[in-house]
């Protein structure tokens, strides 16, 4: 059944760059693609369910139904794709054998090997020092590390299914708290039909003392990835969280739609990260993953902060705008963001900043790289309602340009409906100059060194914004991702 | 024919008394036109603000749409006296002046020179038989019929109108002044003002339009505006909006800039309970230049709505915009910019940017500046700012003496000052300066 | 090592932007350890001399033949001719957003060491050799961590390109302009690090439009380039002529040998 094409890069780089394009031979337990009450039942009960989460998902269902009936899917971003069949895709794909893993002895040695090739280690022994990991492949979590490590603080952090089971209180406060399933068409398809995806918890007055990682991979053909991420930053804790995403190399398009619902109660404080490199398709824009995703947080506190970093390189489509909903007084939002989109890929993102309380603050920065024939929209809307009184806003998006087939797009919503706000948004559109080519080239670089330079500077303020480490891997990938994409 | 409503009806109802009545002498091409528009007018209808509709995502014509608005009837004559005329008027008396009331044309109050070499400044009526071939040409050619029912349904009803030609390298001698004056004795009445201005190679113009009333009713103006401005042209084109803070005014601009041309164009929006202004300027040919300037003055329950597309569709050319926007009371600002580089268009150079002041805890601007960029070699950069009068700033000058009321003037005033100095027709900036001061106490009034 | 070789021997150079004509024929050649200084009046083809010999895409050579050190210089990409050697201090650097000074002249420094198959340094190192450099030209150090040239005053530009001299230690430096927006101690500060520079190896090109550079550097050859040719040649005497009489007076020189048979 789980017979994958053969692929033939294995390692290193093929025309397209993309490295992480490789399949791994796993036998996988699958639902057969489409999708009715009864795929959502089956996904349930395989993941041994509490009543109220089985209705929660027909809910979402049936709400899906109607979108569906009424046409909604949503046509609004500027991305350009053929109808999705949602009956043609799986929903449920899980890699056998599934059984309750006690540690990471009993994880299949392929599923390891996969992830060591994608450099993130899950042996513990060779950890990058404070990261704790969850790995998510296709439907399920396989494995998450430094539990017990974690457990001592109080932080839970582990898969979603394992929440559901051991903290069904807690799922069921704020599931869909912050994104409901009546959200949008596709927060909707995910309410029905996720899989798996991490849970965090941070109790009060925790600073969590490891970065927490989550790791997603596509594997199985016909499979989408629906997951869910959703942590919650009790009073006065901390939280640094990086999610990383890939995919092996397949002619059709897979869909991924996930959803991520943060919540910040008083002096907390999220920070979010996401490094994502989804299989972008090949040369002529054949086959990619669509990433169509739904992350909001609430800084429901008072004094509480909340704050998303992307970088985004790989997927065909890209269409998420990571959202912060600033209710409580003083709370902060913060936006940080590099999208490249190359060959034909598609990018249409941003952000949302909604200032409900008073004296919220918001900051907004987007760099977006265009090259090839990619098509990068910025998207962004900063509301602020009548009471929130002193709200601040600061926002940049800016975007480069290689070469005159690509194009850039700046579409920001700016809503103000308090005086006592004050909202400055700055924007530009440039490119590399032949005169700063020429300046770096007489000083002995190569153009394609040059451009490498001055595209890290473009992307800088964004990527100090990730922990140190994945700041290095986020300039690693940007080079890899631009090798003959310019010059 | 789907979308047909009764809120189409009236108008639908109203052409072929039109057609086959007044505006019958017209020649045939002038007759076709317009049966084609109000078609496409019943099968478009007004434009709705449901979802996805980005064009009018802030701004809902319904309250317009519901009220059936009727031509005025033109047999009952000039309402209006020359002395009537002043409050819309300024600069000399020498300027020429086309003045339409309640969107007719009146001939008494127009003040038209001899006519001078080079240059023609008519009722549009008088320019479809005088000028066929201008006309024909160009009218409707940038306000296409097509971009929404309102455009549709100004075609429908063209007639009267504003006709400026200026001829190869003549530049007309004085600004030409155009006076759409509502008088208020049509309760409910509906206008489709029309400019066409045309200036021909090398030419230059400068064109004031004036939408203003006397009275303070309720009435519908669905103006239409096209400027040509030729290879080598200049023109400057100003407008001012004071229309009765019971007005519905919807205006389509837009402009097609040559090669080498320059647009420099200032809108100031001051009137109005409803205000939607469509700006739309083409830069068709290399190293052409646009201005874009506006300011809008809006409080009680004001909405004003500017909509300012540029498309840049030939390289090296530059274009500017600035609005800005005082709002006061629970009015609403929304001001959506777009600046499109189109694929070949290198070396294009745009700005843009919207400043709002808002003076008080209930008005709201939404802004919404975008880019749609398809060249690489551009520079192109935008800004928007909300804000409230700086406290210190106020206290400053009421330390000085000052009291916080006209204070608050001198800073509103000068926040302002940035647009009307920009425009570059002294007389019309001194008046532009007046009405600001004027008209910044009585939007006070309108606060909670 | 060949004595008496030229480092730079440049043959008939017709060079054009577009379909401009802008070098109509230049020679001349600079030996190791010579200073040669190019003055001209404005728009004389100074600046595209100094680019044309870079490599800069926006000129075109359509006639004549460069030799660097020997070699072909014409058909090297410009950043081969940095790393064999070739130095230009800009007219006007450039500016480059986000990308820190200290980073950018590493980047820039590798480069050319890798190629030459010498030790490349980690910013640790390349710190330290910075900061031994940076005191040649008096830089304020807080410069080296903000971005290229951004918001840099003139003076810090322009040091901060004998900076980058002194640490490529170029074969030949082409100091274009270097002395423009300068004040009297700025340009006393760069011309005393230029100095220090100078070996018996290498050479350095003075353009300039006035004389004041050349009071500290003092040239073996002067040339004045008009309307894209050497006009006149000369000693350093030449330049104190330039001074007192301006260029008027040789650009009748050269009408009257445009008029000549």
């Amino acid at each position: 059944m789980a017979t994958p094409e053969v692929i033939s890069r294995e390692t290193g780089l093929g025309d397209s760059g993309y490295k992480y394009g490789f399949v791994t031979d796993v036998e996988s337990e699958v639902i057969p693609p489409g999708l009715n009450e009864d795929v959502i039942r089956l996904i349930s009960e395989k993941k041994n369910e509490p009543e109220f989460m089985l209705e929660w998902r027909l809910r979402a269902y049936r709400h899906f139904l109607t979108l569906v009936e009424q046409e909604q899917v949503p046509q609004w971003a500027n991305v350009d794709y053929p109808p999705i069949d949602f009956q043609k895709i799986v929903y449920y794909a899980a890699p056998k054998p599934k059984v309750t893993l006690k540690s990471l002895d009993e994880v299949d040695p392929e599923l390891l090997a996969t992830y060591e090739k994608l450099g993130i280690s899950l042996e513990e022994q060779k950890r990058l020092a404070g990261v704790a990991v969850d790995a998510v492949f296709d439907s399920v979590s396989i494995v998450t590390t430094f539990k017990e490590e974690l457990a001592k603080h109080g932080v839970i952090f582990c898969s979603f299914s394992e929440a559901v089971q051991n903290y069904p209180d807690l799922v069921k406060k704020y599931l869909g708290s912050v994104v409901p399933y009546a959200d949008n068409f596709y927060a909707a398809l995910n309410s029905a039909v996720f899989s798996d995806g991490s849970f965090c918890y941070i109790p009060k007055g925790v600073r969590c003392p490891y970065e927490l990682t989550t790791y997603f991979r596509i594997n199985y053909a016909e499979s989408g990835q629906f997951e869910r991420t959703l942590i919650v930053a009790d009073e006065g804790s901390y939280v640094s969280y990086l999610e990383g995403c890939s995919a092996p190399q397949r002619d059709n398009n897979q869909l991924h739609a996930a959803v991520v619902e943060l919540v910040a109660h008083d002096n907390a404080e999220i920070k979010y990260s996401t490094i994502q490199n989804w299989y972008p398709g090949d040369e002529e824009g054949k086959g990619g993953i669509y990433n169509f995703v739904t992350k909001r947080g609430r800084c429901q506190g008072v004094n509480s902060k909340i704050s998303w970093t992307q970088v985004e390189t790989g997927a065909a489509i890209t269409w998420k705008y990571p959202s912060v909903l600033l209710q409580g007084d003083n709370s902060i939002g913060e936006f940080y963001s590099v999208a490249l989109t190359k060959g034909y890929q598609q990018a249409d993102t941003g952000t949302k900043m909604v200032h409900m309380g008073k004296n919220t603050r918001s900051t907004i920065i987007s760099k977006g790289i265009s090259a090839g024939h990619g098509s990068n929209t910025y998207r962004g809307l900063v509301r602020v309602n009548s009471r929130a009184d002193n709200a601040r806003n600061f926002t940049q998006c800016d975007s480069l340009l290689i070469g005159d087939q690509c194009s850039a797009h700046t579409t920001p919503y700016v809503e103000v409906r308090n005086s006592s706000a004050h909202l400055e948004h700055e924007a530009y559109t440039s490119r590399v100059s032949e005169d700063q080519l020429f300046y770096c080239n007489q000083r002995g670089m190569s153009t394609e060194e040059a451009n490498a330079l001055i595209i890290n500077g473009f992307c800088k303020e964004v990527f100090r914004q990730l922990p140190l480490e994945f700041a290095v891997e986020a300039t690693r990938l940007m080079e890899l991702n631009l090798e003959g994409a310019v010059g | 024919m789907q979308q047909q409503t009764a809120y189409e009806t009236p108008y639908l109802e109203a052409f072929d008394a039109f057609q086959g009545g007044h505006a019958s002498g017209d020649p045939a091409f002038i007759q076709a036109h317009r049966r084609e528009a109000i078609e496409r007018f019943g099968a478009q209808g007004f434009p709705t603000a449901r979802r996805g509709n980005e064009a009018w995502k802030y701004t809902d014509v319904g309250p317009l749409a519901r009220i059936p608005f009727q031509l005025p009837d033109p047999s009952r004559g000039a309402l209006v006296k020359q002395g009537q005329l002043k409050t819309a008027s300024f600069g000399s008396g020498e300027w020429p002046k086309l003045v339409f009331v309640d969107g007719t044309y009146s001939e008494e109050l127009s003040n038209l020179p001899r006519s001078r070499n080079g240059v023609t400044i008519c009722n549009l009526a008088e320019a479809m038989t005088r000028r066929p071939e201008v006309v024909e040409q160009h009218l409707g050619r940038l306000a296409s019929q097509e971009e929404n029912g309102f455009t549709a349904l100004n075609a429908a009803f063209v007639h009267d109108g504003a006709f400026v030609h200026v001829s190869k390298d003549y530049a007309a001698e004085h600004p030409v002044l155009i006076i759409n004056l509502s008088s208020g004795k049509h309760p409910d009445s509906v206008s489709h003002p029309r400019a066409l201005i045309v200036a021909e190679e090398g030419a230059g113009a400068t064109v004031v339009e004036m939408h203003a009333s006397l009275k303070g009713s309720r009435y519908f103006t669905n103006a239409v505006t096209e400027v040509v401005v030729t290879p080598g042209a200049t023109v400057r084109h100003y407008r001012v909006q004071r229309q009765s803070p019971h007005a519905y005014h919807i205006a389509t601009i837009k402009a097609e800039v040559g090669r080498d041309a320059t647009f420099d164009s200032a809108a100031v929006d001051m009137g109005a309970s409803l205000a939607r202004n469509n700006l739309g300027v083409t830069m068709a040919g290399e190293e052409g230049h646009a201005a874009l300037n506006g300011l809008y003055l809006v409080g009680d329950a004001q909405h004003v709505d500017n909509e300012v597309v540029i498309d840049h569709a030939a390289p090296n050319t530059s274009s500017r915009e600035l609005y800005k926007g005082i709002l006061d009371g629970k009015s609403r600002s929304v001001f959506h910019g777009s600046i499109i580089v189109r694929k070949d268009a290198q070396k294009v150079n745009a700005s843009q940017a919207d400043k709002n002041l808002l003076l008080s805890e209930q008005a709201e601007a939404d802004t919404k500046p975008a880019f749609w960029i398809y060249a690489d070699d551009v520079k192109c950069g935008h800004g928007a700012a909300n804000g409230q009068l700086d406290e210190n700033a106020l206290f400053y000058l009421q330390a000085r003496g000052i009291d916080r009321a006209s204070a608050r003037t001198m800073l509103v005033r000068a926040f302002a000052r940035e647009i009307v100095q920009l425009i570059d027709l002294a007389p019309l900036r001194d008046y532009v300066d007046r009405q600001v001061i004027k008209v910044i106490p009585q939007l006070q009034s309108g606060a909670a | 090592m060949v004595l008496d070789s030229p480092v730079l021997e440049v043959r008939n150079l017709w060079a054009s932007v577009g379909d401009a004509p802008i070098l109509k024929g230049v020679n001349f050649r600079v030996m190791p350890g010579e200073v040669h200084a190019i003055m001209g009046p404005n728009g004389s083809g100074k600046s595209t001399l100094a680019n044309v010999l870079a490599g800069h895409p926006l000129y075109q050579v359509t006639e004549g033949e460069v030799l660097f050190r020997g070699e072909d210089l014409l058909s090297m990409a410009p950043e081969d001719r940095a790393r064999r050697g070739f130095f230009l201090s800009f007219q006007h650097p450039i500016e480059i957003a986000g990308v820190r000074l200290d980073q950018f002249m590493r980047a820039s420094y590798n480069a050319v060491q890798k190629s030459r198959g010498q030790e490349e340094l980690d910013a640790l190192k390349f710190d330290r050799l910075v900061k031994s450099k940076s005191k040649l030209v008096e830089l304020d150090p807080t410069l080296i961590r903000r971005s290229v040239n951004e918001g840099f005053s003139g003076g810090e530009k322009k040091r901060t390109e004998i900076l980058q001299m002194s640490i490529l230690e170029p074969t030949l430096a082409i100091l274009d302009e270097t002395d423009s927006g300068l004040d009297v101690d700025a340009l006393r500060v760069v011309a005393e690090g230029i100095n220090q520079l100078r070996t018996t190896d290498n050479a350095v090109v003075v353009i300039t439009h006035y004389q004041r550079i050349l009071e500290y550097i003092v040239p073996d050859v002067v040339n004045i380039l008009s309307n894209g040719r050497f006009v006149k040649s000369g000693r350093r005497e030449l330049a104190f002529e330039i001074e007192a009489r301006g260029y008027d007076w040789l650009q009748e020189t050269e009408d009257r040998v445009g008029v000549g048979p």
